[in-house]
């Protein structure tokens, strides 16, 4: 028997074990190593502070999200010998492959940042990455009247990397309903020299925090936190006062990543940006968070990309040549507060612009608010469970389209 | 996208003074780029220079902060004594590269 190894049973790492126990030929097995017991949805993080009720609802125990006929693994990874085709386990269990999948995600980090887990950690500064930081920082909410809050990305890559804008303009809306925004100030503080990334949509989204009064400080690269004078401090030497920090700390790979040396400065594995495979191992393929790519670290890119790479993997069993399919397509619902939300749609060479989308139940309209948007990112999470885990295919393609996409507004910003 | 004369050759730049060309840069259109950008170049910041190139001729894409400060083993705060305001982007920059992409 030969076996396909999957490391992390995450969203991508779930659905490339689902897809592969469905599709693969006789005498092939697929096998997923993941310590933890529980399978979090992770875009439910992001109202859980603002209130929302269900954390019920977004997170289910591993047995339910891996189909019958995947062998589950509970335990940790120590390190990938790659050389020998094993992985070892903290335990000191071997585990061999014939191919291996890296699905290991992505991590926050605080403690990479001095004086951000000190006293003040879960008492004024918080992240909502995490479930412990999102539900402790819901309490936190409800109990601030007034004072300055400061919304902060310590370092890119991050996952999801609209969520501390989502952050913003549900804060924004939160107080407003509480009838508190005047008493609270809302600061976003940033190391990129924009609200976002890409340039049109950065135009767009730093629009939408102006209209509603929220402050961009940029290219704050952050050093350190003091703690005692609730500081925060950049390397140039800047210096911000919060009352309240909600943070998005730095982010790295697994830590057998690092211990096994086979990846960068932060634990992210070189990967060929459209056949998904590791560029210095053979038989090796990341997918998911795990990449260093240039596409976003997010579920819709975990998808796309656990689907084409399924389809190659079932092409180099056939002894057939990997195809270049994945083109950094991701899709995301941005909420935008007041039930509405946006629609970004994009890859490695076109950026998000407005327009429309042509999906099965749309259009959606892409970088509009409409309450539309908002219904379809909370409709999100059933599909997620119901549809996406379980790797059926959802009627939208794993490859960007450019159909009714406004792509004038391209050369409108290179000009 | 303008065109600039440095240390006596003619190189392209983008709309935020990026080289375009990498394979058009030298050390002394370094030098000379430098000046431009009032930073006066000692052998310390000729080795975060000559990692950022190296780098790029391997991976094709600009090292961000975090790489160089690995790599070359030079601490945040001192790579900010040295290029102070964006060190980054100063980097790129000098070492006549396209300006660091963060991730998204």
């Amino acid at each position: 028997m030969k076996q396909i190894l999957i490391l992390g049973a995450g969203t991508a790492g779930t659905m490339m074990a689902n897809h592969l126990n469905r599709l693969l030929p006789k005498g092939w097995q697929v096998t997923v190593a993941d310590p933890e017991n529980q399978h979090l949805y992770q875009p439910g993080l992001l109202f859980l502070p603002f209130g929302a009720r269900d954390e019920h609802k977004i997170v289910k125990s591993r047995a339910h999200t891996l189909k019958r006929g995947v062998t589950w693994l509970q335990k940790a990874v120590e390190t990938v010998d790659h050389e020998h085709k094993t992985v070892i386990m903290k335990d000191g269990h071997r585990e061999t492959y014939d191919i291996l999948i890296i699905a290991s995600g992505s991590h926050i980090q605080p403690d990479m940042t001095p004086g951000m887990t000190e006293d003040e950690w879960y008492h004024s500064i918080f992240d909502f990455y995490s479930l412990a930081g999102a539900r402790a920082l819901r309490d936190k909410l409800a109990d601030f009247q007034e004072g300055r809050l400061v919304v902060n990305v310590v370092e890119m890559p991050i996952k999801c990397p609209v969520a501390p804008l989502e952050f913003l303009f549900l804060a924004d809306d939160y107080f407003r309903k509480q009838g508190r925004r005047d008493r609270v100030e809302i600061v976003f503080v940033t190391p990129l020299d924009a609200a976002f990334t890409k340039p049109v949509a950065a135009k767009v989204l730093g629009n939408s925090l102006l209209d509603r009064g929220i402050r961009l400080e940029t290219e704050f690269m952050t050093g350190e936190i003091d703690p005692a004078k609730k500081q925060l401090l950049s390397y140039d030497e800047r210096g911000i006062d919060f009352d309240l920090l909600v943070t998005v700390p730095t982010h790295t790979g697994a830590d057998f990543v690092e211990a096994s040396d086979i990846g960068d400065e932060l634990a992210f594995i070189p990967t060929d940006r459209h056949t998904l495979a590791a560029r210095e191992m053979e038989d090796v393929f990341v997918v998911g968070d795990a990449t260093d790519l240039p596409s976003s670290k997010a579920g819709s890119v975990a998808h796309f990309q656990a689907e084409l790479l399924t389809e190659n993997l079932l092409r180099k069993i056939r002894g057939e040549e990997l195809e270049p399919s994945f083109d950094g397509h991701s899709n995301c619902f941005v909420e935008t507060g007041d039930g509405k939300a946006m629609l970004i749609d994009f890859n490695y060479n076109v950026e998000p612009v407005p327009g429309r989308f042509p999906y099965a139940f749309g259009p959606f309209s892409l970088m509009r608010e409409s309450r539309m948007n908002h219904w379809a990112k909370l409709a999100f999470r059933p599909t997620y469970w119901h549809a996406l885990l379980p790797g059926r295919r959802l009627p939208i393609s794993a490859q960007m389209s450019t159909s009714g996409k406004q792509l004038e507004f391209l050369a409108a910003v290179t000009e | 996208m303008t065109q600039a004369v440095y240390a006596g050759s003619m190189v392209e730049l983008d709309a935020e003074g990026f080289m375009t060309r990498a394979d058009a840069w030298s050390r002394p259109v370094g030098e000379a780029i430098s000046q431009e950008l009032n930073i006066s170049l000692t052998p310390e910041h000729w080795r975060l220079i000559d990692f950022a190139r190296e780098d790029f001729s391997i991976k094709n894409t600009s090292p961000g902060l975090r790489r160089i400060s690995k790599y070359t083993k030079t601490g945040m705060k001192d790579i900010y004594r040295l290029f102070p305001k964006g060190p980054g982007k100063l980097i790129a920059r000098i070492a006549g590269l396209p300006k660091p992409k963060s991730c998204l």
